[in-house]
């Protein structure tokens, strides 16, 4: 058989591209106005593919709750976290965390779980949105 | 007039080469457009991953050795904890090996059919690799829906896995492996009856099954040379020895062993096919119980802090047999963690596959044992400016110094 992927490229042709067109469908020329805009509200984002339930995403931590017993920092596989001796409790560098979501199975009172917000680019590791405390 | 004399002359490939993706170094000798001689240089990516294990307690580096490789991201934390299981005398529950078995084929699947896409890029074919990757996006949507990412799926835990398979979600896995059924008909009437695949992959980069034996190749690549040879069947490890397969040998379907690349994408196809008949079988016959035989990690760490002596963990990767060391001298630390990559054993039959082709054969006949170098680079030279060959004897001194080394 010679062209036995034409019928599949010609009938792609008249089908929707099965690529999701995130989050503009065209590239912007300016990326930056394109973000201002957005922030204002007069162009809409091309919404992401939803994630399913249970997915790791941006860690949550319920401060409150905290004991500062130390297990998390004990497991968390790229020491993404530190402890603050004076109040007891813990800083999550996102920057350096894998969403492994280890630090929630071992915490003992529950106080962190994962949310689904995955959109964490940052030009700043040291940026508000990428350290939970 | 002065005469003229043939003479081969030498080629450089790499360590950079926008065919093969990962760096490693070939050096061709080749005879007009005929390949003489090769050797293969490797050691360009070492990340001193081992090394890094042995700062961590072994629930970090089950998330470390996820990082050695991005395709294979889930048999190497679990050869990991097949060893770490043999130290520690921790019992898996039969529920989680039979969830062991459905994300191991699961990951087969995704890598087999992501070689596909590439094998087709390789030869210039780019709308197979297209039609391939559309296929493996659904079943990453799957991946990301049973472990909660898509690459690094950190399901691994030592003692079982880390999330269920409950009834409900069966619907979604029987649509994702329905849909894949429907598709595997065209994948295999594109690689296989095509006649631009045929024409490249027939009668190319042969490897005979005694070279198979000797150069001791593993997982697909040897069983394309006839070579039955399978750590799911020999060693029977998670739920496997319930599961009904057998060896998948090219002679299956064409009733003949070429060990050619032809012969290898119809291993692979035919393995993608026994992995659905497979994650079929576990969803039928899994019984129900606990995931894993402690809930508590805290409790499971200091059980680990306690457990001393050396064990091995051997799986088969979608590339062939993994095959993790781990020696522990109860401490928090891993005191000591070897890894042996599939691809580590299928470097050597690239000589004699290589040799006698032709230069515009190169990257798909080295595309053919589907190589991760990153995952087998082990070593790094820090003075390369000397060379210095190893014999056999040497090498095995190196080895029992090593040994004798680590029992300290």
């Amino acid at each position: 058989m010679r062209f036995s992927m034409l019928p599949q490229v010609v009938a792609q042709l008249f089908k929707k591209p099965f690529t999701n067109t995130f989050p503009a469908k065209y590239t912007p020329s300016s990326t930056t106005q394109f973000m201002k805009d957005v922030t204002n509200g007069t162009v809409q984002i091309h919404p992401p593919v939803a994630t399913p339930e249970r997915f790791r995403g941006k860690i949550r931590y319920d401060k409150d709750t905290c004991i500062g017993c130390k297990l998390c920092i004990k497991v968390c596989p790229s020491e993404a976290i530190e402890f603050k001796e004076a109040e007891k409790k813990i800083k999550i560098f996102l920057a350096r965390c894998t969403f492994c979501s280890q630090c929630n199975d071992i915490c003992p009172v529950s106080c962190l779980s994962m949310s689904d917000e995955f959109l964490l680019a940052d030009t700043d590791k040291y940026s508000k949105d990428l350290i939970v405390e | 007039m002065s005469q003229t004399t043939k003479t081969t002359y030498q080629l450089p490939i790499g360590p950079i080469h926008p065919a093969l993706k990962e760096p490693v170094a070939f050096q061709f000798e080749i005879d007009g457009e005929r390949i003489v001689d090769v050797s293969v240089a490797l050691g360009h990516v070492h990340r001193g991953i081992e090394w890094a294990g042995t700062k961590r307690n072994p629930i970090q580096v089950l998330y470390l050795a996820e990082r050695i490789c991005g395709i294979c991201s889930y048999c190497h934390p679990m050869a990991f904890s097949l060893a770490v299981e043999r130290i520690a005398h921790i019992e898996v529950p039969e529920h989680a090996q039979y969830l062991r078995v459905i994300h191991g084929e699961l990951e087969r699947i995704c890598s087999h059919i992501l070689w596909a896409g590439v094998a087709a890029h390789e030869i210039g074919f780019d709308s197979v690799l297209f039609l391939t990757w559309e296929i493996r996006e659904k079943l990453l949507d799957l991946t990301e829906y049973l472990t909660g990412n898509r690459v690094t799926k950190g399901i691994t835990m030592i003692g079982g896995v880390r999330r269920d398979i409950t009834p409900d979600m069966y619907p979604k896995i029987r649509e994702t492996l329905e849909y894949l059924k429907g598709h595997f008909e065209k994948l295999r009437h594109v690689f296989l009856d095509d006649k631009t695949f045929i024409m490249r992959s027939k009668g190319c980069g042969i490897l005979t099954k005694e070279d198979a034996l000797q150069l001791a190749a593993v997982g697909p690549t040897a069983r394309a040379s006839g070579v039955k040879k399978d750590v799911r069947l020999d060693q029977g490890y998670f739920a496997y020895g319930d599961l009904d397969f057998d060896y998948v040998t090219p002679d299956v379907l064409t009733g003949e062993v070429n060990g050619d690349v032809y012969d290898r994408i119809i291993v692979r196809l035919l393995e993608v096919k026994q992995s659905i008949s497979l994650i079929e079988q576990c969803l039928e016959q899994m019984p129900s119980g606990p995931i894993v035989s402690e809930p508590k990690v805290a409790k499971l760490l200091a059980k680990l802090k306690t457990a001393n002596g050396e064990g091995i963990g051997r799986m088969e990767a979608p590339r062939g047999e993994v095959f993790h060391y781990v020696k522990m001298n109860a401490n928090e630390h891993v005191y000591s963690w070897k890894v042996r990559a599939p691809t580590y054993s299928n470097i050597l039959p690239w000589i004699p596959m290589l040799k006698e082709q032709q230069i515009a054969d190169i990257p798909i006949v080295a595309a053919s044992t589907d190589p991760c170098m990153s995952c087998t680079n082990r070593v790094l030279m820090v003075e390369h400016k000397q060379t210095k060959t190893f014999d056999k004897e040497a090498l095995h001194q190196r080895c029992v110094e090593k040994t004798r080394r680590l029992h300290l």
